[in-house]
């Protein structure tokens, strides 16, 4: 009896042991925590890309539309991908694109501009990467889309495709 | 001559105690920042890492110490922004009761165990 018991608790404890291990394996290397609810947008002051004025959150999140914001950088592969697709959601009037060039070289990332188009309607500078922080960020790109209240409600980790264009033009519709 | 000594030895005092003081908040911020995870690296802390995510956050530390936020109050912005995983030593909550309480309770159904064969043992 008392071997039997021990036999069973050793098989519980290596089927738990499995699980752990098998779920484990299927866990992407980078954790992106779950936004849960709606995350206020951060109150900052940032330098425009054009004019080179500074502009606080409040003057460039304040028309009553949704916004998203895209970080990106002339140097960073994955953000030449989307931004075709960046280009063609620019075109949605229910939307407004505001982009954060990320630590960039300002003659790069104003080449890449011209190259590929413009579809912000507002880029602002973070050359040492703490707005993007304060936006939750890990690096670029990264997507965030604003709602009508000023609130994040949804962020994207890496470069944007097909599948999430729907999905936003879903939350924007 | 006497005022010009009292000058210098206030001068180099006045140093002295920067000196430290530098170095008390330069302790401060490596405790911070080797306690902060860096989310894009492969188990390493911001303090050890030299990626863009890390140097970012190093910078964050910094100046968010020199504004006088406290620590605690510096992991609950970074918690805020990226989770509760961000910190290397959780707080405690209602999502980390287990992670903090199963240790405990390990330790003490060991101990039980480990006392119940002794004292049988013992009757022996």
């Amino acid at each position: 009896m008392k071997s039997k018991l021990s036999l069973f608790i050793v098989i519980i404890f290596l089927s738990f042991c499995f699980v752990i291990f098998y779920k484990g394996l299927n866990n992407p290397n980078i954790y992106a925590p779950k936004i849960e609810g709606k995350k206020n947008l951060p109150t900052f002051k940032a330098k425009n890309f054009i004019s080179s004025s500074y502009l606080n959150s409040e003057k460039i999140f304040e028309e009553d539309t949704f916004y998203i914001v895209n970080i990106w950088a002339s140097w960073c592969v994955p953000c030449r991908t989307e931004h075709p697709l960046l280009m063609k959601l620019s075109k949605n009037k229910s939307v407004k694109l505001i982009g954060i060039n990320y630590k960039d070289n300002f003659n790069n990332a104003k080449k890449f501009i011209d190259e590929f188009g413009n579809p912000y309607s507002q880029i602002i500078i973070d050359n040492d990467g703490t707005l993007s922080v304060e936006f939750g960020a890990y690096g670029v790109p990264e997507t965030f889309i604003i709602d009508k209240s000023k609130k994040i409600i949804r962020k994207f980790i890496g470069p944007i495709n097909k599948e999430i264009v729907e999905e936003i033009k879903l939350i924007i519709k | 001559m006497k005022i010009l000594k009292i000058f210098i030895i206030l001068f180099l005092s006045v140093g002295f105690f920067n000196l430290k003081a530098d170095e008390k908040n330069d302790e401060l911020k490596n405790k911070i920042l080797k306690n902060i995870r860096c989310l894009i690296c492969q188990g390493q802390s911001v303090y050890d890492s030299e990626s863009e995510f890390a140097s970012s956050i190093k910078l964050i530390v910094d100046r968010k110490l020199n504004e006088g936020i406290k620590e605690k109050q510096i992991y609950e912005f970074l918690r805020e922004k990226y989770g509760d995983w961000v910190v290397y030593k959780p707080e405690i909550n209602k999502n980390t009761y287990i992670l903090w309480l199963l240790p405990l309770l390990l330790f003490l159904i060991g101990g039980a165990i480990i006392y119940k064969i002794i004292s049988k043992k013992n009757e022996k």
